[in-house]
């Protein structure tokens, strides 16, 4: 009996010893990604220069010449573009699901937005290839692979992002607020204006912060859509090229420095997504304590 | 006064249902299209015969074969590191430093765009460990990508069991682990598959990281140690390389009825789990 229960104590021991590790596993890997993207782009940000490589304008890697600033301009402007088009688009879906929408037309909707998240990105971009491209070479002229293409895209990418985040932020905004703004003689409209949407302020913008790291994270859709020139675009009408999309297209074929070069710009992609991460934890911590 | 904020309402409400039938619209429109398009391409031949000419002729079998390859390997890695880890943070960890840098690091890592888990994948397995391109550094990489997803659908379904079954085992004399393997995990059982499907729905869809990690080759692979070439892979080779309209088109049909069929057993499940513990 006793020598049972001490053998009983060493294996939950043990159990609670491997839970622990797997669960250690998570950073273990981000610490490793971080190391061996950073250690892989390293030398070649050393030599070139972080300045001279984020800002440098020229990126001719036959020649040595590594320069993505036309990739971070790329990349900043199909993001804002996504946001421009996807943000309100997310924020009245949630407003419709958390207030307005009557339980029948709710349950229709919600799994059509988690379709719309489940669809794999290369479908976006294969859609965005053979219908929206050609769209636009028809109506706005040039070749139709665009900024406005991959923002349009990526906004219907992000769209179930920050939809989700923004509904469950409202969806937490105490009933007896609401009840007391309609009790006060506010209608329903005037009550999700100044009631729900300011106190659901936090999520929504934690939302949002995730579709933008999503937007600028996503690869497959924005290359089949944005033409991959390395050139600062003179309007959303021209092609353009991003960060994520300067690695998938020349990792294939590149070796030595300019391979050190496409890791170098991963590491710049690393720092945005890792900043707009931050800025989403710390919101949602400030929603805690609130 | 009062008629203009009537009007008001009536014009904001009036578009955000505009708004929310915009959304549905162009869901059916991207998946309307592809599968108006790609239905005609769809036969028992294109499912059961090898691709012939890069694609452009001949079925898709040896890229269903390494779709499911990767699929099944990636799992057979990050399950049961995923339930472990949820099991961990819901039952054992104590608030303190431990779990808010692991909790840190699964939300980080849930950030990390795929792209870059392809450039980790390359350099430490494809290189370093010299796997080259290949199903198992596919696998490992696509593991780690959807190590969050099934760990915070394991915790969210172990947290909606009730304390009072615990209770109740523990009272019984049962051991905490004998608790947790016997009671609640039987009973989070649906909502931790949700999360595996959930994990199998993105390792079909991704493209970037398996490209980097293992190759693009249409042979047919015979062991984890061959590299393949996925569906989405291949329709995005298809699609960008100009190959074949019709093919792309119907690799990308067998690709939506996947996911379709992925969500929907995805939310029954979660409709079971409500029931179970509700």
């Amino acid at each position: 009996m006793k020598k049972n229960s001490v053998h009983n104590r060493v294996s939950e021991l043990v159990v609670e010893k491997a839970l622990f590790f797997s669960a250690i596993i998570a950073v273990l890997i981000i610490v490793l990604i971080a190391i061996f993207v950073i250690l892989s782009g390293w030398p070649l940000l050393q030599k070139v220069g972080f300045i001279q490589f984020v800002f440098g304008t020229v990126w001719n890697p036959t020649n040595g010449i590594y320069g993505i600033f036309p990739m971070v301009v790329g990349s900043i402007l199909v993001t804002l573009g996504a946001l421009v088009i996807g943000v309100p688009f997310g924020i009245a879906g949630a407003v419709f699901l958390a207030e307005i929408a009557p339980k029948k037309v709710a349950k229709f909707i919600r799994p059509a937005i988690e379709l719309l998240a489940g669809i794999p990105s290369v479908v976006y971009g294969f859609y965005g290839l053979v219908v929206l491209v050609p769209f636009m070479r028809h109506y706005t002229g040039g070749s139709g692979f665009s900024v406005l293409a991959g923002s349009i895209i990526l906004a219907i990418m992000i769209l179930p992002t920050i939809l989700n985040i923004s509904e469950n932020a409202l969806k937490s905004v105490p009933k007896e607020f609401k009840e007391g703004s309609i009790a006060l003689g506010a209608n329903h409209w005037q009550t999700i204006k100044w009631i729900s949407l300011p106190v659901a302020r936090s999520g929504i913008v934690a939302g949002v912060v995730l579709g933008m790291a999503r937007a600028i994270g996503e690869t497959m859709a924005v290359i089949m859509v944005t033409g991959n020139v390395t050139r600062i675009p003179g309007s959303i009408f021209d092609p353009i090229r991003t960060l994520t999309g300067n690695i998938v297209m020349e990792m294939g074929y590149a070796s030595g420095e300019h391979q050190q070069a496409l890791f170098a710009t991963g590491i710049i992609l690393f720092i945005f997504i890792m900043l707009l991460n931050l800025v989403v934890q710390f919101i949602s911590k400030g929603r805690c304590k609130a | 006064m009062k008629w203009s904020a009537k009007l008001e309402e009536k014009v904001f409400i009036g578009l955000l249902w505009a708004s929310a039938i915009l959304a549905i619209l162009v869901l059916f429109s991207i998946v309307g299209h592809i599968l108006i398009n790609g239905i005609a391409g769809l036969s028992w031949e294109f499912i059961t015969a090898e691709p012939s000419r890069m694609g452009k002729e001949g079925g898709i079998l040896s890229i269903i074969i390494g779709t499911l390859y990767l699929t099944v390997a990636s799992l057979i890695v990050a399950t049961p590191i995923g339930v472990g880890s949820a099991i961990f943070l819901t039952e054992y960890a104590k608030k303190g430093r431990v779990v808010r840098v692991i909790r840190f690091a699964t939300e980080s890592l849930a950030a990390v765009p795929s792209i870059i888990f392809g450039l980790f994948g390359f350099v430490l397995f494809v290189i370093t460990l010299g796997m080259g391109w290949s199903i198992i550094s596919g696998a490992l990489t696509i593991a780690f990508m959807i190590l969050p997803t099934i760990i915070r659908a394991a915790e969210e379904s172990i947290k909606m069991v009730p304390d009072s079954y615990r209770e109740g085992s523990l009272a019984l004399g049962a051991s905490k682990w004998y608790t947790i393997r016997k009671v609640v995990l039987p009973s989070a059982l649906p909502g931790i598959a949700t999360g595996i499907i959930l994990g199998i729905g993105r390792s079909i869809g991704e493209t970037a990281a398996v490209i980097l990690t293992a190759g693009s080759s249409l042979g047919l692979p015979t062991s984890v140690f061959d590299p393949t070439r996925t569906l989405s892979v291949h329709l995005y080779i298809l699609a960008s390389e100009g190959i074949s309209m019709e093919k792309a088109y119907a690799t990308a049909t067998v690709l939506i009825i996947l996911i379709i069929s992925i969500n929907f057993v995805a939310n029954w499940l979660m409709a079971k789990l409500v029931g179970r513990v509700a």
